[in-house]
């Protein structure tokens, strides 16, 4: 059984939190197909959050295909995300190590290097929407 | 609201209850004591033809302290009950903030004051009804004795007017408590109220709740005088009021068959020869003394008094003893009626004003 | 749309000063709302009112429909926890239970008995003897067992520990989970509404200055900030609430129909804390030029 946690100060809105969180737990085996999620009840009665979020972050998985609502017993997991796992991801995990490697050489920090990835991947995903 | 109101009162009823039980045991046990004492002792006394006064001594001095003890506790626990359980009956409430508890649940806030109110109110009559009609038939043997049942003094702690008494003093405490919001300033007021509503009615109401008898006597030789002197100067005349065995004397004057009582002049020209620093009769400022005075001195203040009886004579009015439960009634009656016009305060002052 | 709170024009006031002025409010149902504004901003009037422990100087108000309080069944359809929590000190929890149970016909004796159990208070303990987070969960009982359609609270957590605070939270959130009851719930502070909070109302100086959907207000409103500009000439979808210049800088807090396409202006998110506080911030800027206004109020 999965539980969530919030960051309240990550800048993610909490339903998404917990919709990245369920997808998260996909990708690494915590769920696996047919699992139950918890009821909203029981993700309230631990987070304290509006039952509303998890209704809605509920409606955005089934919406994606990865969860569907029986009613009267509960919502579970139907879909999977793509048959890789994180360790099969060969080239792509070689193409960032060679760009790390790229980015210290051109005098980049640490913290510089996650900043630049973090604004670049928002910035995608905003494309995305628009 | 009945059942929580029951639970809320809950001490204050188990302290009342244990008190009248305690105070019923000592006085059943006690009570037979007295009644063989007046039959016998003091049946045996009169037979034998002595003084009233030396008769009556075996049943006044039994048990001296409990008496004082129980009339002292019919007095005031009129007054406590409305301090205690009629102060905070509201004020508490208001006081703490639980009213914000009690009035956001499903019953109305009229609901919630009136069975307040009629639960402990009833529960003050009853507390105070009882008290007082045990402690009366335990006195019985006293005032078969000091025939003064009637009296200012005694009135209010005999028969059942005590309940009247108490649901008053009741209303009272909750009225004001509801008023002030606050409990202790409710409980000092209630406290003075009580006290002066009690004298108001016992000295200036009681007497006319029907109009007195009228008997007139004349001035003998033989009963109690004495003379006045106001603080203006002018003099007075008194006579003792006759014995009228537990009646209620509501005046008592020395007048002529005009009506008019006998003046200064007229005193001092009838009595020129009494003792005293500048001649005129012995004068006491403001009160009444039999002042020392010789033999001779005696005999002319006797004709002094028979000088003036051929002018005037005594009119007292009176409440015959026979109306004494009548006006048990009426006064119980009166004290109810107030306690309602307070409910009814209260009653509007919560919807209207309360907000 | 059936709204839980309807207040036109209501206001009250204690001799010459108003503790609340002029409100107007349509509160949809179906929400957790969250009534925020500084101490002394009129909160408690506005609930005092909403459930007819005052009645109003001007104005009207109706909960559920009706007026406030109007009938025992009014009464038993909305929930109140008043400020302190206040309890019957001298007698038990069970006492409580009981009083709550005769007090309501609508008492629902099962959901009380398991929720006491749950939160392992002591059935003889008495009111008085709780801490500050048992006597709120205590009181949060009352409320819930009646099975009210409105609850309201006023600040049930300012005066408890973190910890009390989370478990308190809780407890109401899985209540709002079970069935349809909307909940208006008052406090000084943002960040103990935010995350239970799907609808907001600011209320500052006896004024209501702001309400919303949550997601509308944090989706409407943006910061923005660039170089020194007059604020007068942004497009006209655009309604200041707060800003502040330095001689080469402007930072604007504004609310906005549609996105903002300038590229001068660096577009930032705002915290639902940050939009409050810019709304009170407005609030002291229009006492203090003596004027009135209110502002428009989002739907």
């Amino acid at each position: 059984m999965i539980e969530f946690h919030l960051d309240s100060r990550s800048g993610v809105s909490p339903y998404l939190q917990i919709v990245q969180q369920v997808r998260q737990a996909l990708r690494v085996g915590v769920l696996r197909e047919g699992d139950q999620l918890p009821t909203v009840k029981e993700v309230v009665g631990q987070l304290a959050i509006n039952p509303n979020t998890v209704l809605k972050a509920y409606r955005e998985l089934e919406h994606e295909g990865l969860a569907s609502a029986r009613p009267g017993v509960g919502t579970f997991v139907t879909g999977s995300l793509g048959a890789e796992s994180i360790a099969a991801q060969g080239p792509l995990r070689q193409a960032l190590q060679r760009w790390i490697v790229k980015a210290r050489r051109a005098g980049l920090d640490d913290e510089s290097i996650e900043a630049l990835f973090r604004d670049s991947f928002r910035s995608a995903a905003e494309e995305d929407i628009a | 609201m009945i059942a929580f109101s029951l639970r809320q009162f809950r001490t204050q009823a188990i302290i009342g209850g244990a008190g009248l039980v305690v105070l019923g045991i000592i006085l059943l046990v006690t009570g037979p004591h007295l009644v063989t004492i007046y039959d016998t002792a003091v049946a045996q006394c009169r037979a034998s033809g002595g003084a009233s006064s030396d008769c009556n001594n075996p049943v006044i001095s039994t048990y001296s302290k409990l008496q004082v003890l129980a009339t002292a506790l019919v007095l005031i626990v009129p007054v406590l009950i409305g301090m205690f359980w009629g102060a905070p009956l509201v004020a508490r409430e208001l006081e703490t903030g639980t009213f914000r508890l009690a009035w956001t649940q499903s019953v109305s806030r009229m609901r919630w004051l009136l069975v307040k109110l009629g639960l402990v109110g009833l529960a003050s009559a009853a507390v105070g009804g009882l008290l007082s009609l045990m402690v009366t038939w335990w006195f019985s043997p006293i005032d078969k004795v000091n025939q003064d049942r009637f009296g200012a003094a005694a009135f209010g702690t005999h028969g059942f007017v005590p309940a009247g008494y108490a649901l008053f003093a009741f209303a009272l405490g909750a009225t004001t408590g509801l008023l002030f919001r606050r409990t202790l300033p409710a409980m000092a007021v209630t406290l003075v109220g009580f006290v002066v509503a009690r004298f108001a009615v016992a000295y200036w109401i009681r007497p006319h709740f029907m109009t007195p008898v009228t008997k007139a006597f004349g001035i003998g030789p033989n009963g109690g005088f004495g003379f006045i002197e106001t603080p203006g100067g002018a003099l007075q005349f008194t006579t003792n009021p006759p014995d009228f065995p537990n009646a209620l004397i509501v005046s008592n004057d020395v007048v002529d068959n005009a009506g008019q009582s006998p003046s200064t002049a007229f005193l001092q020209k009838a009595c020129p020869n009494l003792p005293g620093p500048n001649g005129p009769p012995p004068a006491v400022q403001g009160g009444q003394a039999h002042a020392a005075v010789s033999a001779r001195g005696q005999q002319a203040f006797q004709q002094c008094v028979t000088t003036i009886s051929t002018k005037y004579h005594q009119v007292v009015t009176y409440q015959p003893a026979n109306r004494f439960w009548a006006f048990q009634t009426y006064e119980t009656l009166l004290f109810v009626v107030a306690s309602a016009a307070l409910a009814g305060l209260c009653v509007w002052w919560v919807r209207h004003r309360l907000s | 749309m059936s709204w839980v709170i309807d207040a036109q024009g209501l206001g009250k006031r204690y001799g010459r000063r108003w503790a609340l002025n002029d409100c107007d409010l349509q509160i949809p149902s179906g929400h957790v709302v969250g009534l925020v504004g500084p101490n002394g901003a009129g909160k408690t009037t506005l609930l005092h009112l909403a459930v007819g422990l005052l009645a109003p100087s001007s104005g009207t108000i109706a909960v559920l429909g009706r007026p406030p309080a109007a009938d025992p069944d009014q009464l038993a359809r909305v929930g109140f926890v008043a400020q302190d929590t206040p309890t019957y000190a001298r007698l038990t929890v069970a006492d409580h239970l009981r009083f709550g149970a005769q007090m309501n016909s609508g008492w629902d004796d099962e959901l009380a008995t398991h929720r006491i159990t749950e939160l392992e208070l002591g059935l003889d303990q008495s009111a008085g003897s709780l801490s500050g987070g048992q006597r709120a969960q205590l009181a949060l009982t009352l409320a819930v067992a009646k099975r009210p359609q409105l609850l309201i609270l006023d600040e049930p957590v300012a005066s408890l520990d973190p910890l009390a605070r989370r478990e308190f939270l809780q407890s109401l959130m899985e209540f709002v989970a079970e069935g349809e009851v909307s909940v208006v719930l008052s406090s000084h502070l943002v960040a103990d509404l935010e995350r239970v909070c799907d609808y907001l109302i600011v209320l500052v100086d006896s004024r209501l200055q702001l309400a919303g959907e949550v997601d509308d207000l944090l989706a409407s409103h943006r910061r923005l900030v660039g170089p020194r500009r007059d604020p007068a000439s942004l497009p006209s979808g655009q309604a200041i609430i707060d800003e502040s210049h330095t001689d080469r800088q402007s930072t604007l807090l504004v609310r906005c129909d549609g996105p903002v396409l300038d590229p001068a202006w660096a577009v930032e998110e705002l915290s639902l804390e940050d939009i409050v506080l810019a709304y009170m911030g407005h609030a002291r800027t229009t006492r203090r030029a003596g004027g009135r206004q209110g502002l428009e109020v989002l739907s």
